[in-house]
Order: C-alpha cells, then structure tokens, then sequence
C-alpha cells in the first residue's frame, strides 16, 4: 500500500510505501528462498523488511508459506490476515489465501495444478505459467525466480541492482554460479504475465 | 553505522552473543530455538573469539555448566525453549542465590506440557514470579524484533555482570524463527583473564597466597545468614526496580485507549493501532520492554490519562495481574489471550478493544 503523508517540517509531500505479501505453495518449490530474497533484497535497498513463514512439523510436500513486508518505515505486525499481494502456487493455498487480498490488491498465480481459478472481481489478478516456462527452458530450479519477475514487474519493490546484491546474500557461496540462471529467470518472468482481472 | 543482515531472532542473539565478547555457550536442541545452537556451531567461535561451544546431555545439565562458568566469572549464556526452561528452574534459582551472572534466552512455545512447537506468551509467570524456589527475581528483558534479539544479548550480559544476577530473554517463536534486518553492533574482544580477575573479584580464578578462598554456593545453615543473604538480595532487586525499568510508548500522547502488550503482541498491537485510527478511534500502546523490573509507575501515570486498557497476551492472562496491580482498581483493564500457539490477528485485536472495553 502507498500512503502519502505531509512532511511538516517541509513543503513538500513524501511517499510511504509499505507492501504486505503472502507466498504460499507446496513446500520445495521455492516458496521461503524467494521470500527470502526479496527481503534481503529490501535489506540491501536499505528498506524495513520481515520474513515470517508458518513452521510447523511438516516439510517437504506439504505446505509452505511465507509473510514478506518490505517498507519505507518501521513495520508493526510481521503477522497478518490481510494482504497487499498474495503469490499463490498450489490450490490449497489459493483456497486460504485468495480471501485474504485486500480489496484493489494484487494476485498472481501459476494455473499448474490449478483446478478452481480465482474469481474476484475487487482485485488485480494474473496468472504466471512459471512451471511450464521452466520445464521448457531447463530452469526448474529458478522456477520461484520466474514467478518473482512476475511480481517484480507489477510491483518494482527493488531495483534490480539490489536484487543482485539480495541474491548474492541469500545463497550459499557454493549457488553463486546460479545466480545468472536466477536473474534471467527474473526477467523471464516479466514477460509472462497474463492479466485475467485488471481493475482501472 | 554497523553491519546489515537479514537474519533470524534465534540467529541474531547467537551472532550477537559472539560479538558480545561471549565465553561460553551450553545448550541442548529444543524446537523453536534450535538455530541458536546450530548457527554457533557452524560459525564457530572456539576457533576464532575461543568461544566454547557445548551441546550438553540435557536441560540440566546445561543450567548446572552454566552456573560453573558462572562461578568462575566468565561470561556464559544458555537458550532452550518452554519445557527445556522448566528443567532448568532449580539452576536458576541456585544461580540467583549465589549471585552468579548468566544470560538464559527462553524462546518460548505453547503448552503446558510439551504443548506445541508454535509461538506462544505463557511463560510470563515463570520468568517473572520465579519459576524455581525462594525469594529471588531475575532480569527479564522482552524483545519485539529480531533487533532486539540482539540487541538485548548485549545487554543482558551487562545487566548480568552489572548486578551478579541471571538475566533471561523472553522471546517466541515467532520473534525466534522470523528474519528481519539488523544492524550489527561490531565485535567486543573476550576478557582476558587479567581483565576479569580485575572486574570480578568475587569470582573463583584460582586462589593466591595473599587472600582467602572465594566459596560460591547458596546455602547458608544459619537462619540469620542466610536472612542476611535475602536481605542483601531484596536491596539488590530495589535498586535494579529503581534503575532498569525499560519501556516504550507508541501513539499514546492523544490515546483515550491503550494496549499493553509485551513482545510478539506489542508489534501485532501496533498494527491494530493503524486499523483502530483509521476507523477513528484513538488508542496507543504501552510496551513493558522488561517484564522484570516492570514499569510499574509509568503505567500508573498512564492510567490516570486513559478511559481504558486492553492488555493482549498470547497467554490465558499473565501479565494483566500487574498491569492490575500497576494501574489500581478505577480503571477498566480487561485481558485478551490467544493459547497454545495461536497467534492473534491485528483486526481481532481492535475488535476485542471495541467490545470487551469501548464498548464494554
């Protein structure tokens, strides 16, 4: 959400950004390292993040999402019930989740494995066919990576030079060699996007 | 300014213990602390600082190494979560009788029992009222963010050596497994052993000719000593009620309402306050920052401004009976609890302060 607020002390208005995102899908595709990279990411772009996932007994196949907040200011409640974007990766998840986008925000979901497509009309929906597109080009590992270029282009968080520096803090020295395939991956994405529900 | 990191609550107290100038770690794995130990081990420190890192065979025993380095001055943390803070209840009690300095971080879960892995808020009492026996207290500092987390590692080794006494952090599981940034303090440099010779003389390093055995323990057979040990004790608790209560205040200057809420539901808290504010109404929050020593005034003062407070807990109502105690009987102070790991929502948050206090 974009708030404005007048600065008192100048004539001058400034933008307070803060954007409240739930990832959800099976465990293993991803869901917590793309969090994870957004928010270091945020971190590296000097932004107020958090990262809180649902942790529980159950693991790989189950599963999994993740809370990400980046923002201009100070955040409150890492924990939430309502969200700016919601990125949605398997049905169970769409299910808990495409209730909980504040009206005039934003859905983005790969239809892979998607039997009930979302259907409010009061939010921005697109689909990103991340899986396939990955299958395709041998990028299955980077398949969250396309589905973050997706978000990326709707809603430009961090500058791409950041994104650099967040992917080069959230992987292991030993993934580095990945990190080409994971921004290719992102702008991949970017051109993938099908818009199913535009609001003006 | 210092290094940025994302890192997690577990992680941050960890890194920050190392930096701290940290002599000794000694834990066993419990989840949702479990990154504490892990993060130690693989950084470590024995190998750089000379930081002991030590997987105990259990809760007990952890506690009882603790009070050992303790004795001997050096600067010892443990960290384990709910049932694992309960095995180490008499520890505590007899480091607190012997007057030994130790950092414990509880990153506490639902129960009672082995309840639940998610986070909770009910080991308040614990912490605060003396979960082990006898006349004692132990600093309780409450952190609500990973910042703190390790922030508060610092201090509590401060405020641990400041005034001989354990000192706990009490976190969740949220607070303990979410990543936020933090902003690093740069390293300290361990003691030396000159050093701490020199800033604790009460310690057991070894006896010269020139001076008496030092005997640390907690047991004295004689009723007026160990009368004289309270005695000493409770001046000890006053002066820390006097000088370390720590607080902070959100939206409270206009607030006809406030929430009192500590940790993990202070930050949920924050975010009812943007919800109960657009709808009009004007609330702020009190955060008791330690649990021990409790600002007991400056909620009495607030109380004399405020139509009403809410005191949200992930508890069934723990700390409401000394925000009760805190604010006198003239005001409305009802509890709002969520249990066994269930986390409240920042909208049914305002809600209980429509129906249970507003409206109420």
């Amino acid at each position: 959400m974009t708030c404005l607020q007048a600065d008192r002390f100048h004539n001058f208005t400034i933008y307070i950004m803060t954007e409240e995102i739930i990832i959800a899908g099976f465990g293993g595709q991803g869901v917590l390292s793309m969090g994870k990279i957004l928010a270091y990411s945020g971190v590296m772009q000097n932004k107020e993040v958090s990262w809180m996932p649902s942790y529980g007994p159950e693991m790989r196949g189950g599963t999994a999402n993740v809370t990400v907040i980046v923002s201009d200011e100070r955040i409150s409640s890492p924990i939430l019930n309502a969200f700016d974007t919601a990125i949605i990766l398997n049905q169970q998840s769409m299910d808990k989740f495409e209730k909980a986008v504040k009206p005039g925000g934003l859905l983005i979901y790969d239809p892979n494995g998607i039997t009930r497509h979302p259907s409010r009309k009061d939010i921005n929906i697109y689909s990103i066919d991340a899986s396939d597109e990955a299958g395709k080009l041998g990028l299955s590992k980077v398949f969250n990576m396309i589905v973050l270029g997706g978000f990326l282009k709707l809603k430009p968080l961090v500058a791409p030079e950041f994104i650099h520096k967040g992917l080069e803090k959230s992987l292991p020295a030993r993934h580095h060699k990945l990190i080409p395939d994971n921004e290719k991956a992102i702008e991949i994405g970017k051109g993938l996007l099908k818009p199913l529900n535009v609001l003006n | 300014m210092g290094e940025l990191r994302l890192m997690k609550g577990n992680e941050a107290v960890a890194e920050a213990a190392i930096r701290a100038g940290c002599d000794g770690y000694f834990g066993y794995p419990i989840t949702p602390q479990s990154e504490i130990m892990e993060y130690l081990m693989a950084m470590k420190p024995y190998e750089t600082t000379g930081m002991v890192v030590l997987q105990a065979e259990s809760e007990t025993a952890s506690v009882n190494m603790l009070y050992g380095g303790a004795g001997t001055g050096k600067m010892v943390m443990t960290s384990s979560s709910s049932p694992g803070i309960s095995l180490m209840q008499e520890g505590i009690s007899y480091m607190a009788g012997a007057e030994l300095p130790a950092l414990l971080v509880n990153v506490t879960r639902g129960g009672p029992g082995l309840g639940t892995i998610q986070p909770s808020q009910a080991d308040y009492f614990q912490a605060v009222k003396g979960g082990g026996h006898g006349d004692y207290k132990m600093i309780v500092l409450a952190p609500a963010s990973v910042q703190e987390m390790a922030d508060f590692a610092k201090l509590g080794f401060e405020l641990a050596f400041k005034y001989r006494t354990p000192v706990m952090i009490l976190s969740d599981g949220a607070i303990g497994q979410m990543m936020e940034k933090v902003e690093l303090f740069d390293p300290i440099a361990r003691r030396t052993d000159a050093e701490l010779i020199a800033q604790c003389p009460w310690a057991a390093t070894g006896k010269p000719k020139n001076r008496d055995h030092i005997i640390i323990t907690s047991l004295d057979l004689d009723p007026a000593g160990q009368e004289r040990v309270n005695l000493k004790l409770q001046a000890k608790y006053r002066q820390i009620e006097k000088d370390e209560v720590r607080y902070e205040m959100i939206s409270c200057e206009d607030a006809e309402y406030v929430f009192v809420a500590f940790g993990l539901s202070a930050r949920i808290c924050q975010k009812s306050i943007d919800i109960a504010r657009a709808k009009g109404i004007k609330v702020g929050l009190f955060r008791p920052i330690t649990l021990y020593p409790f600002p007991v005034k400056q909620i009495a003062e607030l109380a004399k401004k405020v139509k009403g407070m809410l005191v949200v807990e992930m508890n069934a109502g723990q700390m409401i009976e000394d925000v009760r105690l805190a604010a006198g009987c003239s005001l409305k102070i009802e509890h709002y609890g969520r249990f066994g790991g269930i986390i409240p929502a920042p909208d049914e948050v305002v809600r209980a302060m429509e129906n249970q206090i507003i409206g109420g």
